[in-house]
Formats: structure tokens, C-alpha cells, sequence
């Protein structure tokens, strides 16, 4: 994300507007035919995956996929460069997920074609940080001066990290919610106040709830607390139920970047307020805008059929 | 007087380099960026901790028969950006050089952070760190970004 500037995130935000009738399927545009993607994902994932292939496929190009690591070259101790010089011959483009940290900047030195990082280790996950951006856009009609909530782990979870630097380019108002033993890391505080950011660092998340325009939830995990007691009596502050939403102003959305255990109670689906699972399906847009754009193809300014 | 008086503490050399104005107590470190701790056959010698005007105390080394490359003497700029080095030949100075540190210490460290992809030794691209800010320096990886604690850098010399 930091080598974009706000102008090209706006213009991939507005690019990837135009591209919905695409990803819907109402229209077929394939502006990326002929063209080769390489899904390395040296973890697993479901959701980053299947919507870059997803991405790729309603723009007319094509996937191969890693396969399961397991069984590829990798195990055998195949370094991430020899892989790259690989994939780098047969495709296009490459989309990576892998377990290190700064895996996807390594792979761009080592390859001529362009590197999409769909996550590395506890690092950068900027595709996530699109759609989400995207999400709030489409919701709200600018990402400006929001007043954002970010609820949950914040210690773990790569993509509170990413977005909470981009919605402080944007002059959003933060406030974490968390457990102590999950706050968000210090330098990272740090960091976001040394860019002019209003942070609020708070345990209290239903108390939060009214001030907010957007709520992003994520999900404390288990492993994370010494037993199940401890995880019980932390973990319940962190779940939000629709009655909890009375008093919320009534634009406000709430996000989650999947899957969700229990932290976001069914009876909020139904709400106005619910947006994840339309954040999963922009997924979709937001990669396919982003492909257009590392690949060098313009998406055209009029895209017809379909109502964007 | 008081700097004539301190390098009068050994010998004047007769070739070789002198890396004056080392911090105080980083003249070890020094020789360790310069790989002059091991198997290296030419006399070392060490001045740690006298009075200097400019710096309250400093550290001095004066490495006999090998003129230090400049490459070789920006890797000191971690430990000792200020020094200031001369080349002598026949017991005279004959060239004057300082610590360059660039945009980047390419090569002389690894990243301190454990889950770094440039963790594997395998993996053959460059080490890069980034030099962020000058006073203090800071450092953050090149691949994966995260800021660098100098003090832990230095135990990792490549």
C-alpha cells in the first residue's frame, strides 16, 4: 500500500466501481484474455484464492495454481527465488500468500512480471486492505474523517494492521477495542500518531458502538488465551448481537474479513448494518481492478450492461 | 596537544590504515565489521576509551599493512558513521576517507527479525536495509519493513 498514493488508490477504488457488472457476471468483458495469473499460496487460504482466480476468469484470463505445498517443490527446499524464476516464466502475473514476512517484496526483486501480495507472515495483506477500503467507500460515499472501530484481536490479525495505516491517510478516526492481551502492537500505535492519527485504545467495544461509521470485527481465536475460562471471560466483550445496534447511527456497517466464528451473532445478518459478506464478494472487484492495473490495461471509463 | 599525545599511545605505522574517532567502546565491534578478528595476519592495534576533545572519549585502530577499501569502511556505518579514517604510506598520510552510509547497508547485516523471508541462508538475493532516518539512525528491512533494534543488528554480521 505504501507505494500508492491516495490519487491511485481513488482511482482503483473508482476503477473497480466500474468493473461490479463484470464480477457479477452480468457482463462479460475480457479485458485480461490471453493472459496468465500463477496462485502461489504457500498457506492455506480459501477466500484469497478463489477470488483472484475468480478475478482473473471474469476478465477472460486464466489461472495455475501451486497446488498443495506439500507435495510441490517447495518441500523438497526449493527457495522462494527459484520458485519465482519458475512461475515468473510461465505467467503473467503472481499472486502469493506465504508464512514469512516480506516474502511478496522478495519475490518482486527476484521476477520480471508484477507481484500481488495476498499476505505474508504477520505482514502486509494490501489486497484485503482494498476490498476493505472499497467496503467503506461504497458504504459511505468517501473514506474520509470516518470514525472506525476496530474490534477484537488487534495484536494478530495482518489485516487491522494494513487498514488501520490507510484509513489514517484518509483522516479516519481510530479506536481499537480489545482485550489487553490483544491490543494492538505498541510501534504500530506509535507509528499511526507519529502520521497525525487520533487513536483511541479502549477494552470496551459495546460502549464504542455509537460513535462508529464503520465497525470491523475480527476473530479472537482460542489458542490465543492460556485456557478456555480465560478465553470465555475475555471473548464474550468482543461479540456483537443485534440487539446491541439500537443505538447505533444508522449508516454505520459493520465488517468482517471471514470467516466468523461467533463474534458477529447471525441475528446482526439481517440488519442494515451488515456488510460482510458483500466485503467478501468485493473481493472480487477490488483484485480484478488491481490486475488491470499491475498488467498495464486500462479498464474502459463506460462498461456497459448491468447497474453499477 | 591532547591528540598528538593519545596517538603517541602506540607506535605510528609505517603502512596501513587508521580509523580514528571511534565511539568509545566500539572499537571491537569495529573490527568485527571489518572482519579483523579472525584469521587475519596483520598486526591490529587498539586504543579504547581516551580523552578526545571532539568526543569526550573515543576508541582508535590502527590495522598495519592493508589499505581498507571504502566498501569495506561503510559497513562501519553502524557503529561508527563519525570515524574518521586515513590511508598512510611511508609513515604519511596519503589519503583521507570517511564512513559513507547511503540509502541503504546493503550486505553487511541481517534483518532481526525471525520470521524475515531473508532468514533462510539459502535465499540468494541481498541483504537490504533501509536507512530511514539519519539522527538517530534508523533502519527498517527492505523486504519486510519492520524497523531494526541496533543494538540486536550488530550480533547479526554477515
Amino acid at each position: 500500500m505504501d507505494d500508492l498514493t491516495n490519487e491511485d488508490i481513488h482511482s482503483i477504488l473508482a476503477d473497480a466501481q466500474r468493473l461490479l457488472p463484470v464480477a457479477r457476471g452480468e457482463t462479460y468483458l475480457p479485458l485480461l484474455e490471453g493472459k496468465i495469473l500463477g496462485n502461489l499460496f504457500f498457506e492455506p487460504s480459501t477466500r484469497t484464492r478463489m477470488s483472484f482466480e475468480t478475478a482473473m476468469k471474469r476478465l477472460g484470463g486464466d489461472v495455475i495454481n501451486l497446488g498443495d505445498v506439500k507435495t510441490s517443490s517447495v518441500v523438497k527446499g526449493e527457495t522462494l527465488f527459484d520458485t519465482i524464476q519458475m512461475v515468473d516464466g510461465y505467467t503473467d502475473i503472481i499472486a502469493m500468500r506465504h508464512p514469512r514476512q516480506g516474502a511478496a517484496r522478495y519475490a518482486q526483486d527476484a521476477a520480471r512480471v508484477p507481484i500481488l501480495n495476498g499476505g505474508d507472515g504477520a505482514g502486509h495483506h494490501p489486497t484485503q486492505t482494498m476490498l476493505d477500503l472499497f467496503t467503506i467507500q461504497q458504504s459511505h460515499g468517501t473514506l474520509e474523517g470516518l470514525t472506525v472501530i476496530l474490534a477484537g484481536d488487534l495484536r494478530y490479525g495482518r489485516t487491522v494492521h494494513s487498514l488501520s495505516h490507510a484509513l489514517v491517510r484518509f483522516g479516519c478516526r481510530l479506536i481499537f477495542a480489545s482485550p489487553e492481551l490483544l491490543r494492538m502492537p505498541p510501534e504500530i500505535v506509535e507509528d499511526l500518531r507519529e502520521h497525525g492519527a487520533d487513536v483511541t485504545e479502549t477494552d470496551d467495544l459495546l460502549g464504542n458502538i455509537n460513535h462508529a461509521d464503520v465497525v470491523y470485527m475480527t476473530r479472537i481465536q482460542k489458542e490465543r488465551f492460556a485456557d478456555e475460562d480465560e478465553y470465555a471471560k475475555v471473548a464474550g466483550a468482543y461479540k456483537l448481537h443485534a440487539r446491541d445496534l439500537d443505538n447505533a447511527k444508522s449508516e454505520m456497517v459493520i465488517m468482517h474479513p471471514l470467516p466468523r466464528v461467533d463474534e458477529i451473532h447471525p441475528s446482526v445478518d439481517k440488519t442494515r448494518h451488515a456488510r460482510y459478506f458483500e466485503q467478501a464478494f468485493n473481493g472480487v472487484v477490488a483484485r480484478m481492478a488491481l490486475l488491470c492495473r499491475l498488467l498495464g490495461i486500462e479498464v474502459p471509463a463506460e462498461i456497459g450492461g448491468g447497474d453499477a | 596537544m591532547a591528540e598528538e599525545h593519545n596517538m603517541r599511545r602506540v607506535t605510528a605505522i609505517k603502512n596501513g590504515t587508521v580509523i580514528d574517532h571511534i565511539p568509545s567502546g566500539q572499537a571491537l565491534k569495529v573490527l568485527e565489521l571489518l572482519n579483523l578478528t579472525s584469521d587475519t595476519s596483520v598486526p591490529v592495534s587498539l586504543v579504547m576509551n581516551v580523552p578526545s576533545k571532539k568526543m569526550g572519549s573515543k576508541d582508535i585502530i590502527k590495522v598495519e599493512d592493508r589499505e581498507l577499501t571504502q566498501a569495506e569502511l561503510d559497513r562501519l556505518a553502524l557503529v561508527a558513521p563519525e570515524s574518521s579514517i586515513a590511508i598512510i604510506r611511508a609513515y604519511s598520510v596519503a589519503e583521507k576517507l570517511t564512513v559513507n552510509l547511503g540509502e541503504e547497508v546493503r550486505n553487511v547485516v541481517r534483518c532481526t527479525f525471525s520470521n524475515c523471508i531473508t532468514q533462510n541462508p539459502r535465499e540468494p538475493l541481498p541483504h537490504r536495509l533501509r536507512v530511514t532516518k539519519t539522527d538517530p539512525l534508523t533502519l527498517r528491512c527492505h523486504y519486510c519493513v519492520r524497523p531494526q533494534n541496533l543494538d540486536e543488528l550488530i550480533h547479526n554480521l554477515l
